[in-house]
């Protein structure tokens, strides 16, 4: 066994490596839209052009803002990178903070950044945005229990009720029971994709406003702000992302740094296939993204039963 | 116990001032809150030791009623209750100083502080009662004072509506209470508690008691569909009494409850189940009519039933928890229940002050009219703000740690692999995290539409943040979330005691189980310290970009359209909209749509109403049923006496002939 040390700085390397990489997963999704499309395409890297862009800008103020619509970027960007610190951010790794029940507060984190995002859009005083945050609201109510099922489903089947021990289980007997661990992850894959907007629940690149759901609801920020919030959703992807690898890349080979490596591509093949996803389906309408929500949670409650007869 | 007798004595003697005061309505004010205030000290000793050792003490003297003893005592159970209970009665009373100025009728001023202080002393006899006549008096005490609160404002109709359901769901309540005593008496031939815990009903016996505890406490509690007194009077009383209403009054239903509860003995599987699935329909049902009202206090009397849900809901957990012979999770349901007792008081206590002290400046609690008032109103917006994070279960408020345990206790109880057991917590956490993503939306609907953007109307003009004895209760309270926040784990320790007297189970394994939830507590509470660190680390990074300097002031991206004004702002009720369409199957949500399909539409108006589901349907027609009943009946009555002594004679001669051939 590795002692503690090792583990500690393990630890911390996969942390750091999903703040540094966090940024690609979204030029990954935006090269292979562009692939599909026949386009060139953005560079790879073009999020972190944007970062840095933003950061050495001013910033314009809505005068109808207070503070509140000043310190929500702040706190969205701190609450995903609290949530980074409670998962095992390149699997191998166990996460930085680790105890029972961080699955709860994994949820929660996105729950605390989600209302500081509403109430600055709501700050803003401007329609489209309310109209933005009413929509978000109702999706993550959604979504939460899809979310929370599905993951209780996964610590019922390895026992463990902490993300990293869910994550070390999983490892030692991979694909215990093949139909759990399928539904848990198609039920987190729409999680995933309904709380980072993309399609089918929300489309990042449309051009009207009021189509919108989350990229109107940060309408109204510029310059160091915009980039707080695009890094942000960057890491929250990435949460998001490493617990559905997790679900389907059970594999460990021993070493640490090829089971790394082979997890972060993991990671960017699931962003891979959100491209491919985002090329070849439309978005859905807004009423029947509800609809897709309550079945990811039946699919995940179908998976805790299924565990539960199991045992 | 002497020095809580004394406390008791002055908050009674302080309740009579205001009799006396005449016009001075202020000499009132504060001599009900020091009262209040007095009390708290000389019970707070007492409270703290039953709380830390488990002790208890008694006190119990001859009482000239029948059955009745004056006798008190203070358990870790009562004292859990007691302590938050006579907290926030002060807080209340200071801030009602200054919040009834304004009112200008000396008269009522004077009754509502008289009955506030007879209010305050009715909750905590209650909650040390230890006879079951001198409870029910303590009940109806508790009861009578609050009808006259919820009824100061008498020339209203609707205040006067208020009052009568109230009223009448009161004593509905309070018959069932009356029979639990009435059956515990019959089989211990004594009404005091201690005779009770040593007898042995038989199961059909605490079958019925169980039953009637669901329904006479669960009344007052609001579990739904036995809530539909809330969410009209706590809107009709005064802003710091629904405070104390909702932040405490039903929490003396769940007291009520818990004490039956340790009466009965062991609970079988079906007890946790049925609270459980009373918790989840209360919680989810609570925050659905909540998020669709458009009254603020309306809103969060809703919400205290959502809160209640939650409560059942960790009960619930405890109760299967025994029943499956699995302490850590009973130990866990039990403390998540308790201390988010505690926790919805003092964030609840927090919301309705909040909203008094807008409703006291803009002179209207209508969420559609208001808007913008974190500007005017900074103090006040930041302690509503810290009360709807806490209320939403937000890290790193006091709300999540409640909150967590609950479902911890669920977590458990999933890998345990015990069937119902497995199927409860799937319940429990389904709903938990239902009940977490509405009051998400609901909050910071409530919080954003009032507080945040343009203001709506003109009525929010002149607010200003109210003075120190309205704020500073606020700041008290919001501080409150933040502690009890930041140090879960010993929060929850404090419950050990209180856990141990409600499950049976020894102080030791109740300690056991919540060291289960230490660490990670400790966890939560250190992660967030570091992610408020790391926050004012990110917000002093960005002041330091090069950029930060160049700040230009700009209107809100309008979309290219010319004039933009306030009262285009997303409202309140289109916020929740897509939410009540999608659950319209339980709001029912009344839509006024006039027609516009003329060629020359002329000015119109749309409204929507979401009346309470059970009144409209359940118990409307069942008090016209029954109004029509008694319709017939009195047709008998006809005021003549010779017909009144002919029913005498046959009344008479029916006893004789059954008599006869008996």
């Amino acid at each position: 066994m590795t002692d503690f040390s090792t583990l500690l700085l393990r630890a911390h390397a996969g942390f750091l490596a999903a703040l540094v990489l966090a940024p690609l997963v979204p030029g990954i999704i935006n090269r292979t839209k562009a692939v599909f499309a026949g386009r060139q395409g953005p560079p790879l890297l073009q999020l972190y052009y944007d970062l840095f862009k933003l950061l050495r800008k001013g910033t314009v103020y809505s005068g109808t803002t207070s503070w509140v619509f000043r310190i929500a970027p702040i706190v969205s960007l701190t609450a995903a990178i609290g949530a980074l610190m409670i998962i095992p951010c390149a699997g191998a790794s166990p996460a930085i903070i680790s105890f029972q029940g961080d699955i709860i507060l994994f949820a929660y984190l996105f729950g605390i950044s989600r209302f500081f995002t509403v109430a600055a859009a709501l700050d803003t005083g401007s329609s489209f945005e309310g109209m933005g945050a009413s929509r978000e609201v109702l999706y993550a109510a959604l979504a939460e229990p899809a979310f929370l099922i599905a993951l209780s489903a996964l610590a019922c089947l390895n026992n463990r009720i902490s993300i990293t021990g869910i994550f070390i289980a999983s490892t030692e007997n991979p694909f215990a029971n093949i139909a759990v661990i399928l539904l848990t992850a198609v039920t987190l894959a729409i999680v995933l994709l309904t709380e980072n907007c993309r399609i089918p629940a929300d489309d990042p690149n449309t051009h009207l406003e009021l189509t919108m759901i989350h990229e109107v609801m940060v309408l109204d920020y510029s310059g160091p702000d915009f980039a707080y919030i695009l890094y942000g959703s960057s890491l929250k992807l990435w949460a998001f992302a490493s617990l559905l690898a997790a679900v389907i890349l059970p594999v460990r080979t021993g070493s640490f740094m090829l089971d790394s490596i082979v997890f972060i591509f993991g990671i960017f093949a699931i962003a891979a296939a959100v491209g491919v996803i985002e090329s070849i389906m439309a978005r859905f309408r807004l009423d029947k993204i509800p609809k897709m929500l309550i079945a990811a949670a039946a699919l995940s409650v179908t998976a805790l039963i299924l565990t539960l007869m199991r045992g | 116990m002497k020095l809580l007798i004394a406390g008791f004595f002055i908050l009674l003697m302080s309740s009579f001032v205001p009799l006396f005061s005449g016009r001075r309505s202020r000499v009132a004010a504060v001599s009900v809150a020091v009262g209040t205030f007095c009390c708290l000290l000389l019970s707070a000793g007492v409270c703290i030791e039953s709380l830390f050792t488990g002790n208890t003490f008694d006190i119990a003297y001859r009482m000239s009623l029948p059955f009745a003893t004056f006798a008190l005592g203070v358990d870790p159970l009562s004292a859990f209750f007691l302590l938050p209970l006579l907290l926030l009665s002060t807080l209340c009373a200071v801030y009602g100083v200054s919040y009834m100025e304004k009112k200008n009728s000396e008269a009522s001023s004077v009754t509502i502080w008289f009955f506030f202080g007879i209010l305050v002393l009715g909750m905590s006899l209650v909650v040390v009662a230890r006879n079951g006549m001198f409870f029910l008096i303590a009940w109806e005490i508790m009861t009578l004072s609050s009808f006259f609160l919820v009824t100061h404002d008498n020339h209203k109709k609707s205040v006067r509506k208020a009052g009568w359901i109230y009223l009448v769901a009161s004593h509905i309540g309070a018959a069932f209470i009356f029979a639990i005593f009435a059956i515990l008496g019959r089989h211990s031939d004594t009404l005091d508690f201690a005779a009770f815990q040593t007898i042995m009903t038989g199961a059909a016996i605490s079958t019925a008691l169980f039953i009637f505890a669901l329904l006479g406490f669960g009344s007052k509690a609001g579990f739904i569909p036995l809530h539909i007194w809330l969410p009209e009077a706590h809107p009709a009383a005064p802003s710091h009494v629904s405070s104390l209403m909702s932040g405490i009054m039903i929490k003396v239903g769940v007291y009520g409850f818990l004490r039956t509860l340790t009466f009965l003995g062991d609970p079988p599987l079906w007890w946790g189940v049925t609270l459980i699935v009373i918790g989840a329909s209360s919680g989810i049902l609570g925050v659905l009519f909540a998020l669709a009202q458009h009254d603020i206090k309306r809103l969060l009397a809703y919400s205290s039933v959502e809160n209640v849900g939650i409560i059942a809901l960790g009960i619930g957990m405890g109760l299967v928890g025994i029943s499956c012979g699995e302490p850590v999770v009973a130990v866990l349901g039990f403390a998540g229940g308790l201390l988010h007792v505690v926790n919805h008081c003092i964030f609840k206590g927090l919301l309705f002050l909040g909203a008094g002290a807008v409703i006291h400046e803009t002179g209207t609690g209508e969420i559609d009219h208001l808007g913008g008032l974190m500007k005017k109103m900074p103090r006040t917006g930041i302690c509503f703000m810290t009360g709807s994070a806490a209320i939403c279960g937000l890290p790193p408020f006091n709300g999540f740690v409640s909150e967590f345990l609950i479902f911890l206790s669920a977590l458990f109880g999933v890998t345990t692999g015990i069937i119902p057991l497995s199927s409860c917590s799937i319940a429990v956490i389904i709903s938990l995290a239902l009940i977490g993503g509405l009051a998400t939306a609901c909050f910071s609907k409530a919080f954003g539409i009032i507080f945040l953007g343009e203001p709506r109307s003109g009525c929010a003009e002149r607010a200003r943040d109210p003075d120190a004895a309205m704020t500073v209760p606020m700041i008290i309270l919001a501080v409150l979330c933040l502690i009890i926040g930041l140090s879960g784990a010993s929060a929850a320790m404090l419950t050990v005691t209180t856990v141990s007297e409600i499950s049976g189970l020894s102080m030791t394994a109740c300690a056991a189980g919540l060291k289960t939830a230490a660490y990670p507590l400790t966890a939560i509470a250190m992660l967030s310290s570091l992610l408020i660190i790391l926050g004012g680390f990110l917000f002093a990074a960005r002041r330091a970009m090069p950029g930060a300097r160049v700040e230009t002031k700009g209107p809100t991206w309008d979309c290219g359209y010319a004039k933009p004004e306030p009262r285009m702002q997303y409202t309140s009720s289109s916020f929740a909209q897509p939410l009540t369409q999608l659950f319209s199957f339980f709001l029912r949500t009344k839509t006024k749509l006039p027609d516009t399909s003329a060629a020359f539409p002329a000015a119109n108006s749309f409204s929507t109403e979401t009346p309470d589901f059970w009144q409209e349907y359940i118990f409307r027609p069942a008090v016209i049923f029954f109004n029509r009943l008694s319709a017939i009946v009195a047709k008998t009555e006809t005021g003549r006496i010779h017909i009144y002594i002919l029913y005498i004679i046959l009344t008479l001669l029916i006893l004789l002939t059954w008599n006869f051939f008996r």
